[in-house]
């Protein structure tokens, strides 16, 4: 079985965000990229399935500051391959990069066939979670996402995976192979690998940088603005004792027309 | 008495590890139990460290690795301090040891994983951004100098560490630091936004490659700059400065704030005019107390302190009791707890509450926070602070 795993870098919030001058995007000056977190799952998920089944797990992620160091870990963790895709521009959005993953899957040798292709289904610069079923519609493979579970039959083809839905509901679905799935949480959280392990990985010097293919869709959206939350005083302290303050909680309810 | 010496050790499969001459003191060891007996996790431990070391030696070497008994030293030095032979288990032996659980372990306690990733990746265990390592500055009162803006050399840099320029009550620890220091006219800067966690803690639960990743960053960043000696609030970076980073170059002294003060006394004593009124206890740290010995200079700035006067608890000095958080103890709260151990911090803050003492005064920055959640947990907080000497020494300090 053969799975393949898409990460990509996105903004690490640890560090403030800044918008840039032109207004219209993030400051790179001080910016610093982590993996997408859900992407991080997927691996995970893959090493799973690849303990469980064997196979090969291949991680392929496009050119980004330190995702070097995110490609040598995924080795040390236990991919088998890893692949960069170089010569992006910066900034694509969810569709132009769908598009573009899913050309240099379909371009770069020995990457398709594949039975699986797990990513994120979100990121915090893609909320809507597009980039993983518009790279399932751009290969012609069905997709499930926001999943906390799956499993490969192996003998009739399919991926058995499960979702959550609000009020406990828990949905499952079966997908004919090859399939991509949108990971939210692996089956238990990313192992941690220690750092001696990916030193050798590093040494070793096992990630592929394959230029990209052009892809098919260009961005539909342009960014006109970009700026940070305007912060409000708004908060009222309500003082007193308990029936004083539920007084006035019911006062304000009312008073704004919610009760 | 046992010296504080820690050695450096080769790479080693266990198979070869009683054919080192680190290991080979196994050979010595006469299994009298002494190391169970005062290991604070020995009553709950599967195997004590003597029957690790009895394991070790009969060839049960993939039992020990499969066990994760070594987690659950937090690395206080006791069964160091005490074993007849003189066996360095905590900072040699165990270490080697608990490299092999650590690559092994199923799945890695998420605290502690959480700890080391973001260690590695921002510098501090808690994941806070490098960028606001020395935010901890604005309301120190006093000048601290970045060395880089200083653009000269000093006579002092101090390794502020984790707890101290992140942790808000880390923080008071840094800022009286500051002060006292500035009263003094030390000539001392801070490395700002380009310090890093020394790693002691990574390499005593297990995370070598860390901690060899760490030592090179930082050897990097002091290679750049001029100082006569380096200076840390954290006892474990103290111990790593020490005793780990001469073997990468590390030619210039070394000295915790605590000692390094209390040798300063004589001209500090006409400053310290603020009488406090606390009566405090002080809790030797393992690594500053039991594994360095400096019991009294603590002692000596507390006693120095008008308004103070000073009780011991039951079990002091080298017969201290630690408060978890060594040896990656800091990260695996949570684990022990599922394990059902008891916390050491409760035990040790018990031992405070019963001197009568109203300051519990430390000198790690890690026992703030076990102590201060202890405090809350036993219900003592109502009756009992927990203070940085260096915080009690800067209140004292006329302005």
């Amino acid at each position: 079985m053969k799975i393949l795993v898409l990460l990509r870098m996105v903004p690490d919030v640890v560090e403030e965000l800044e918008v840039a001058a032109d207004g219209a995007s993030l400051d790179r000056g001080f910016l610093r990229l982590i993996v997408n977190e859900r992407d991080e799952n997927a691996l995970e998920q893959a090493l799973i399935l690849k303990e469980r089944h064997q196979g090969t797990v291949v991680a392929v992620a496009p050119e980004a500051p330190e995702v070097d160091d995110v490609l040598y870990t995924a080795l040390a963790r236990g991919a088998d391959r890893t692949v960069k895709v170089t010569g992006l521009e910066e900034g694509l959005g969810s569709r132009a990069l769908a598009s573009v993953l899913a050309a240099a899957l379909s371009g770069i040798e020995g990457l398709l066939p594949a039975d699986l292709i797990l990513t994120g289904c979100q990121a915090i610069d893609d909320l809507d979670g597009l980039v993983g079923p518009m790279v399932a519609e751009q290969l012609g493979m069905p997709y499930v996402g926001i999943v906390t579970g799956v499993d490969v039959d192996a003998a009739t083809g399919v991926a058995r995976c499960s979702r959550e839905y609000p009020g406990g509901v828990r949905g499952s679905f079966e997908l004919d192979l090859p399939a991509v799935v949108g990971i939210q949480g692996a089956e238990k959280p990313p192992r941690y690998v220690p750092i001696a392990k990916v030193r050798a990985a590093m040494a070793s010097g096992r990630i592929e940088s394959i230029p990209a293919v052009a892809g098919a869709e260009a961005s539909l959206l342009d960014v006109i603005e970009m700026r940070k939350p305007v912060v409000a005083e708004r908060a009222e302290m309500i003082e007193g004792d308990p029936d004083e303050i539920a007084a006035r909680i019911c006062e304000i309810l009312v008073g704004r027309g919610l009760l | 008495m046992a010296t504080a010496t820690v050695l450096e050790t080769p790479d080693l499969t266990l198979d070869g590890l009683l054919a080192a001459p680190e290991g080979r003191p196994l050979l010595s060891c006469i299994q009298c139990g002494i190391c169970a007996g005062t290991c604070p996790y020995g009553d709950v431990m599967r195997n004590t460290p003597r029957r690790l070391i009895g394991m070790l030696r009969e060839g049960f070497i993939e039992e020990v690795i499969a066990s994760d008994d070594l987690l659950s030293c937090v690395t206080c030095y006791a069964c160091w301090a005490k074993c007849p032979r003189g066996l360095h288990l905590t900072d040699v032996l165990l270490p080697l040891v608990k490299e092999q659980v650590l690559l092994r372990l199923p799945q890695v306690p998420a605290e502690l994983q959480s700890a080391l990733s973001n260690t590695l990746r921002y510098g501090n265990p808690m994941g806070e951004s490098p960028r606001k390592r020395a935010a901890w500055v604005d309301g120190a009162g006093v000048p601290v100098p970045i060395l880089k803006d200083l653009g000269r050399p000093v006579d002092v840099l101090w390794i502020v560490e984790c707890y101290a320029a992140y942790y808000p009550r880390g923080q008071d620890n840094a800022r009286a630091t500051a002060r006292v220091l500035a009263a003094l006219g030390v000539d001392f800067a801070i490395l700002g936004t380009e310090e890093k966690c020394a790693g002691e803690c990574a390499r005593l639960v297990g995370e070598k490659g860390l901690f060899d990743t760490l030592r090179e960053q930082n050897m990097a960043t002091f290679r750049k700059y001029e100082f006569a000696s380096l200076l840390t609030s954290d006892p474990h970076a103290f111990d790593a400065f020490r005793y780990l980073y001469p073997s990468l170059g590390l030619d210039r002294p070394v000295d915790h704030t605590t000692p390094f003060l209390a040798a300063r006394l004589d001209a500090l004593r006409p400053r310290l005019t603020r009488k406090l009124g606390y009566r405090v206890t002080y809790h030797d740290s393992c690594v500053l107390g039991r594994h360095n010995h400096m019991h009294d200079e603590p002692r000596r700035i507390l006693e120095a302190l008008p308004g103070v006067s000073l009780v011991e608890m039951t079990h002091n000095r080298d017969n201290t009791i630690c408060c978890g958080g060594g040896g990656g103890g800091m990260w695996l709260d949570t684990y022990y707890k599922a394990k059902g151990y008891p916390r050491l911090s409760d035990r040790r803050v018990e031992e405070a509450a019963a001197t009568g003492a109203d300051v519990l005064a430390v000198s790690c920055p890690y026992e703030v926070p076990r102590f201060e959640d202890s405090l809350k947990v036993l219900g003592y907080d109502d009756r009992m602070v927990v203070r940085d000497v260096m915080e009690l020494l800067a209140e004292a300090l006329a302005d």
